[in-house]
């Protein structure tokens, strides 16, 4: 079996998030990271790789983003992956989730991957969304928010929580299937692991080696047109306290309470 | 013709409450753009009666397509015949996961554009315009569309439902071919329930625990705090923790839990991710508790504690106890 990871640079949770008011895009500099959903999808073709039930040849994390994408990289390889694949072209710049999911098919289709995994949501975006139309470029089934899966034979065996409880739904391969941060708990990657990750092979790929059609890409080929962003309606901060001395925190709040008719 | 085809989720005879407010919401904006929103539900026997009734949330017209229930890849394929077929413009989803999964999938189907997690949308020179929260709500992006068909998923509870009182709906079958991949996913056991059956809804006073609880034995705290209280309160919990098995399904809050609004929630040990936010801001009061001063549900809570919730919560309890006896 041969599992492909999709992986995205995120900017850091600690540093503030902005949006370039000119363009109406997300203000993608700063500090990055690998979006911790995506370490939960790299321990979960580790766990597949390593339980034995099938298999694994291989684990490839696959980014598309500017050149400082491959730190992502970096990290997903040093987390486990074997070897990685970098969609790197001005050409796919200010994608929409339609087009950024057709890009990342294309690119994944010349793996020919078993399974496609990729974390539920990403810490900027928060989409839930790009596994599914990656997966209808590929014809492939897909499932998101899976919290626990297992291999059974030809298929995947996922369980999920949905509108009306929990599902458990049968997939078979190949399949995409977007993981929750509930599937496992992702390891630590040793130093050795970090050390090694810059040697292990990274592909940098355009949109001509991987035939994506040029027109069906980029910000102003993008279906969806971000026009313009705006401030949200102003509510009025609340009160914080630092607790300091617990007593008098707790009378504190037992008086805010207490002033509402909580009590 | 500007229509609107509008996805409404089923299940067990009855028809999703945020499907519902799409329904409206679709009907409202149809009116705008001078066309008329309609309703699709898929299923194995749909009942007809259920269908129709749509009509009173303002569906000119439902449609019914056999297939199995609960995937979305189905729905991506009998959406993408009825857009195909009938000229609709929009596609218009409610909160919850398989509109997320199948506004996705027609997405890529259609070549059409997609805006996810929308809270408001206005017609505007006859074309609609999307308005998404982004960044930790801290700002509002507007998304208009390029392409023919326009697909509009919209953040949990963010539509109302509003039944006028109206005639059903008349009631078409739709005929449709599954595609290949649709096929290869195949439901094995639906809306199971996990843990003791709880009723979190009817309560006035909610203490509901997070991941920063710690533990499952975390939760005692906020039960004990809940039982301080007394009268009409109960305990909720986050997703994280749900999925983790620390408490029952039937206590969650958030995108595919229940949605509440008590006079007090008292948040322990909560983050605020914005799927937890969206089932519990409508609260008249928001107490939270987190050791981090950075957490999101600071931003939308009337009280912030920054500190230890061990140390908090059992002497809060104790309070809570002394003036209910005072």
């Amino acid at each position: 079996m041969k599992i492909c990871v999709l992986v995205k640079e995120v900017p850091d949770a600690a540093v503030e998030k902005r949006i370039d008011t000119s363009t109406g895009r997300m203000d993608r500099s700063g500090e990055k990271n690998l979006n911790p959903y995506d370490t939960h999808a790299i321990e979960a073709a580790m766990q597949i790789k390593e339980g034995g039930a099938v298999p694994v040849e291989e684990v490839v994390a696959v980014t598309m983003g500017p050149e400082s994408a491959v730190r992502a990289l970096h990290k997903a390889v040093s987390l486990g992956a074997d070897r990685s694949v970098h969609l790197s072209d001005p050409a796919v710049a200010g994608s929409d989730v339609a087009a950024t999911g057709y890009a990342l098919a294309k690119t994944l289709q010349k793996e020919s991957p078993d399974l496609v995994l990729l974390g539920q949501q990403s810490d900027d975006g928060e989409c839930y969304t790009i596994g599914a139309v990656v997966a209808e470029h590929l014809g492939m089934p897909s499932l998101t928010q899976v919290i626990k899966m297992d291999v059974e034979g030809e298929a995947l065996r996922c369980e999920r929580q949905a509108e009306y409880g929990y599902d458990t739904v049968q997939v078979k391969l190949p399949a995409v299937i977007s993981v929750g941060d509930a599937i496992n708990e992702p390891r630590y990657p040793s130093l050795k692991a970090i050390m090694g990750a810059k040697k292990k092979p990274l592909e940098t790929v355009t949109t001509g080696d991987v035939q994506i059609d040029a027109s069906k890409v980029g910000g102003e080929n993008s279906a969806a047109q971000w026009v313009a962003a705006k401030a949200p309606p102003a509510k009025a901060a609340g009160e914080i306290i630092e607790d300091e001395d617990t007593g008098e925190t707790v009378e504190k709040i037992v008086s805010w309470l207490d002033e509402r008719k909580l009590i | 013709m500007s229509n609107i085809l509008v996805y409404a989720l089923h299940y067990d005879g009855a028809i999703n409450k945020n499907s519902l407010g799409a329904v409206s919401e679709g009907a409202k904006l149809a009116a705008e753009l001078g066309g008329e929103a309609h309703a699709l539900l898929l299923g194995e026997n749909v009942p007809q009666d259920v269908a129709a009734s749509l009509g009173r949330y303002g569906a000119k017209k439902v449609l019914i397509a056999e297939g199995p229930e609960g995937l979305a890849q189905p729905l991506v394929d009998a959406m993408a015949k009825a857009i195909t077929d009938g000229g609709y413009k929009y596609a218009l989803f409610g909160g919850g996961l398989l509109g997320f999964e199948i506004g996705a999938g027609l997405a890529a189907r259609l070549g059409a554009g997609v805006a996810m997690e929308v809270t408001a949308v206005r017609a505007e020179g006859g074309e609609l315009v999307a308005e998404r929260p982004i960044l930790g709500d801290s700002a509002i992006s507007e998304i208009k569309y390029r392409s023919p068909v326009g697909i509009i998923i919209g953040r949990l509870n963010a539509f109302e439902a509003k039944d006028t009182g109206g005639a059903d709906a008349p009631v078409e079958q739709l005929s449709f071919e599954l595609s290949a991949h649709s096929t290869q996913a195949t439901m094995v056991t639906r809306g199971e329930q996990r843990g003791a059956d709880v009723d979190i809804e009817g309560a006035d006073i909610l203490v509901a625990g997070g991941r920063g609880l710690g533990k499952a034995e975390g939760f005692e705290l906020c039960e004990q705090l809940a039982a301080a209280f007394g009268g009409n309160s109960a305990v909720a919990a986050t997703r994280a923790v749900v999925d983790a098995g620390w408490y029952p399904y039937a206590a969650q809050i958030g995108q595919t839990g229940k949605t509440v609004a008590p006079k007090l929630y008292l948040a322990a040990g909560i983050s605020g991710a914005i799927q937890h936010k969206v089932g519990m801001q409508s609260s008249e009061n928001i107490v939270a508790i987190n050791k981090d001063a950075n957490a999101p549900i600071f931003e939308f809570s009337d009280l912030g504690v920054v500190g230890d919730l061990n140390k908090i919560l059992p002497k809060l309890t104790e309070a809570v106890k002394a003036k209910k006896g005072s």
